[in-house]
């Protein structure tokens, strides 16, 4: 792999004027190789042998990404239930950004050649992010302005693309008492790639950011997504994930509230069937006083899928009055599916509320019967039941139009 | 050749933390040690070989290091890894013939092993360093068929029970410490109670750490045969003493058809000043097997002592019908670290397990709840619940939980909750208003928090521990 990668990435620079920015991305180039993919023996992979995955689906992993190569737009997969702005990444290149609905003196999309050097030293997926991500886009919402409709970005990838390795940065900044909403969607027709996506939010006071993610196709692709948010006094960070469609998923929240009165929350649901192979790993990081977070993840799993949890809230010793709870619950409906969990509570402050739960088990026998002694057939029962599980998850999205999307798209609207 | 090194090492002397006289293997970890171990306890050419095939292992074998409470390097070469009281190469028959500097000593640490044998129904197996010294009540459990001796004991007249299961539970090259055990282990308990018998009185061990710079390797073997029933208790405390020293035993449990094992611990070793120097690293591997259908296992801990706790008391649960369960108390104060658990593994079909875990830390430590909960894809219709509480004084302490949760089996179900919280205000305010000390509420609402585990102690430790959390949280409100 190590020469294939190093070619690759030579390819890959060719044409570019990049000086001193290349240096940069070699040095996270070397840093990656020394790692390699992460292997269970990582204890934050113990569950998910990524290294594993990438080889037996895909043959031969090319690193090279043509980013000159325009592609033509497939329109039909907008949206058009909602208004909204739009970002169209295809095969890992930004084709279009279309902002109609804000004041473009308030928020700003920048395309820079200047990666974020990030501080998440033990991280090799980002390693590999920063080192082949030719370009980092910045999104920044200025003091005061409500960003009126909700960015979605289309995340395409068509047949063109074949065992290759994607990397997209995106940095979204947004200004004091300011806020915005992004919805990602994944379309994806092509085959067997790792797509490595790595989102940074800074929140500044009172900032308020919605960010919901949709994987619900089906495809075979291999995706890692890793959103950093920092979180300043008052700001509000709402994630959801649905996670259904790829081969393999591993969202990575790390959230950091930094200002007091500061508060995250992340909902999540597991929708799997097929083998998938799917993972959340959250990690709260409380770090000054009064400060809240709310996690809740869902799980449905069939047909020898697996879903890991893995879920973290850390407790500063500064951080009083922590208001910190999980929760993750998972059905599973066949005998070859797997529901593995880590809730993990670290504290070093003693005057805060935390706690977590944990339950698993196959769906509740006694609420069948009942149900079906109202009328109602086996297979009707059980997909109520399911309805009424995952419901209870998209009921805390704050955003009632989104969460309307998101019951439709599910299939669980009426 | 030999021979000359070891009557030359009988004769060697060295800092006696009582005026009683040890004898010491030479200070180091190689084979020559293994032999001279094994040689001095007679054992046979089997055991000699099982010893020196896990030193084989564990010259491979790499300490583990994923554990929270980090601790400076042990150098293995620098210890001692046999020790025994000289005065009992010729073991005493009866109580009166015991070393009464020994008695005195016990005496000291509230177990008055005469008084005991009159006024308790307890049978006490003491070992003091790595021999065992006075077995009481042998006569009333021969009766019944119970063997209850020193596993030293047990190799010399019932090889073919040792040979059976030793290492069936914990393997020779499991990790590093219970290889390390395996190796150079001197002595431990052993119990076998028969087919359809329940076992008459609660059987007791007093563990004590004597002798400086020793290294305690103790190895116990519980066997409850088919439709018996057996409670054995354990209770630890140690002499002051400025180097860490390690303790790493290994105790094995054996639960076959119908039987039920309940194992009780409470453990208050010396936990290191109040700066955090020195203090017992206490990192013991205990583990269970469910063997048989409908067998029962259940640990009961109560950790208030050591500087390092590192150790989980395991469930097997192999048979069908099989139940493990786990109660646990750990309290640390000062600068002391625990890292402390259960692994309940569910192969068998209908298999239960649950899990009470109570942390309190308080000064500057640090505790840590780590715990496994495995269901396997044929444990059809097994379940596990799962309670771990964390209470916290002050905010220089740590209370983490790691839990891991893994289901294979869509007819299992496993609930788990977890918690951490502080003695509140009001209720403080309460007690306070009501009487009694800021010192003495503290206690009470521990207590109650604790409750849930301490009621499942057998009378005689019950007393005991509670007034043992008391004592472990002196100085740390205010």
């Amino acid at each position: 792999m190590e020469k294939k990668i190093i070619t690759d990435f030579e390819n890959m620079y060719k044409n570019s004027s990049l000086n001193n920015e290349l240096k940069f991305r070699k040095e996270f180039l070397k840093k990656f190789i020394e790692k390699g993919f992460p292997s269970k023996k990582l204890e934050s992979w113990k569950f998910s042998d990524l290294n594993q995955i990438i080889n037996k689906n895909i043959e031969k992993l090319i690193f090279y990404n043509n980013s000159t190569k325009s592609h033509k737009i497939d329109e039909s997969l907008y949206l058009n239930n909602i208004e909204h702005n739009k970002m169209v990444f295809i095969n890992g290149k930004l084709e279009e950004i279309k902002l109609e609905h804000e004041d473009n003196n308030k928020i700003k999309i920048s395309k820079e050649t200047k990666i974020e050097n990030n501080s998440f030293k033990d991280n090799a997926l980002l390693d590999l992010n920063n080192a082949f991500s030719v370009y980092n886009y910045k999104i920044h919402v200025e003091n005061g302005y409500n960003v009126k409709k909700p960015i979605i970005i289309y995340h395409t990838t068509n047949k063109e693309l074949n065992s290759t390795n994607i990397n997209i940065q995106l940095n979204f900044l947004l200004g004091e008492n300011s806020s915005l909403k992004v919805i990602d969607t994944f379309n994806d027709i092509s085959d067997k790639n790792f797509i490595n996506i790595y989102y940074n939010f800074d929140l500044k006071k009172d900032s308020v950011l919605k960010n919901f993610k949709l994987d619900n196709l089906i495809n075979n692709n291999i995706k890692y997504s890793f959103n950093n948010i920092d979180q300043d006094t008052n700001s509000i960070s709402e994630t959801f994930i649905l996670s259904n469609g790829s081969k393999f998923l591993k969202n990575e929240i790390n959230c950091n509230l930094k200002g007091k009165y500061s508060s995250a929350f992340v909902n999540a649901i597991f929708s799997l069937s097929e083998n998938r192979h799917h993972e959340i790993k959250t990690n709260i990081n409380h770090l000054v006083e009064n400060t809240k977070s709310y996690q809740l993840i869902k799980s449905v799993l069939d047909n020898s899928s697996k879903s890991v949890y893995q879920g973290k809230i850390y407790v500063d010793k500064d951080a009083q009055k922590t208001d910190g709870y999980q929760l993750s619950k998972a059905i599973l409906l066949n005998e070859d599916s797997e529901f593995n969990a880590k809730p993990e509570l670290e504290i070093y402050a003693d005057d805060v509320k935390c706690s977590h739960g944990s339950a698993s088990g196959s769906l509740n026998e006694n609420s069948i019967f009942y149900l079906r002694s109202r009328g109602l057939n086996y297979k009707e029962a059980k997909n109520l039941l399911i309805k009424g599980f995952l419901l209870d998850v998209i009921e805390k999205i704050t955003d009632d139009e989104i969460k309307n999307i998101i019951k439709f798209t599910m299939g669980l609207s009426g | 050749m030999r021979e000359k090194e070891i009557e030359k090492l009988k004769d060697y002397k060295y800092g006696f933390s009582t005026d009683i006289e040890n004898f010491k293997a030479p200070k180091g970890l190689n084979e020559e040690v293994i032999r001279f171990i094994s040689k001095i306890k007679k054992e046979p050419q089997w055991l000699l070989d099982w010893r020196l095939k896990a030193f084989e292992r564990l010259k491979v074998l790499k300490e583990p290091d994923w554990q929270k409470p980090k601790y400076p390097k042990i150098n293995y070469q620098d210890l001692y890894y046999y020790s025994a009281p000289k005065s009992f190469k010729e073991k005493p028959k009866s109580l009166d013939e015991l070393d009464p500097k020994l008695l005195e000593t016990y005496k000291k640490l509230g177990i008055p092993l005469q008084e005991q044998k009159r006024l308790n129904n307890i049978a006490v197996d003491a070992v003091f360093d790595s021999v065992s010294v006075a077995t009481t009540f042998k006569d009333k459990l021969t009766e019944k068929g119970i063997i209850f001796c020193s596993i030293s004991e047990a190799v010399q007249k019932h090889p073919e029970l040792v040979k059976k299961y030793l290492g069936t539970v914990i393997p020779l090259s499991d990790h590093f410490f219970a290889t390390l055990n395996s190796a150079v282990f001197t002595d431990g308990s052993f119990v076998y109670i028969p087919p359809n018998t329940r076992c008459p009185m609660e059987l007791s061990t007093y563990f004590r750490i004597n002798a400086s710079d020793t290294g305690q390797f103790e190895r116990t073997l519980i066997i409850a045969d088919k439709g018996s029933y057996v409670s054995y208790l354990e209770g630890c405390t140690a002499p002051m003493r400025d180097e860490n020293q390690l303790h790493a035993a290994n105790v094995e449990l054996i639960a076959l058809d119908d039987a039920e094992i309940k194992y009780s611990t409470v453990q208050n070793w010396y936990p290191g000043d109040e700066d955090g120097k020195g203090g017992i690293y206490n990192f013991v591997t205990k583990r269970g097997l469910c063997k048989g259908i409908n067998s029962k296992i259940s640990w009961t801990q109560v950790e208030t002592g050591s500087a390092i706790t590192w150790k989980y008391p395991s469930c097997i649960l192999q048979g069908d019908n099989s139940i493990g369960e786990f109660y646990s108390i750990a309290i640390t104060n000062n600068h002391q670290k625990a890292d402390t658990g259960t692994k309940m593994i569910h192969i068998g079909k209908n298999t239960k397990s649950k899990i009470i875990s109570k942390g309190i830390s308080a000064g500057k430590s640090d505790m840590t709840y780590r715990g496994l909960v495995d269901i396997f894809k044929k444990a059809k219709n097994s379940s596990n619940y799962t309670q771990c509480d964390s209470l916290l004084m002050g905010n220089k302490c740590g209370a983490h939980t790691i839990p891991y949760i893994k289901n294979k089996n869509s007819d299992s179900t496993i609930a788990h909750e977890a918690t951490t919280s502080k003695i509140s205000e009001e209720q403080l305010y309460y007690c306070q208003q009501r009487g009694l000390s800021s010192e003495e509420a503290v206690s009470l609402i521990v207590n109650g928090f604790c409750k849930e585990v301490l009621q499942q102690l057998p009378m005689e430790f019950a007393v005991e521990a509670q007034k043992l959390v008391g004592i472990s949280l002196e100085g740390s409100v205010g």
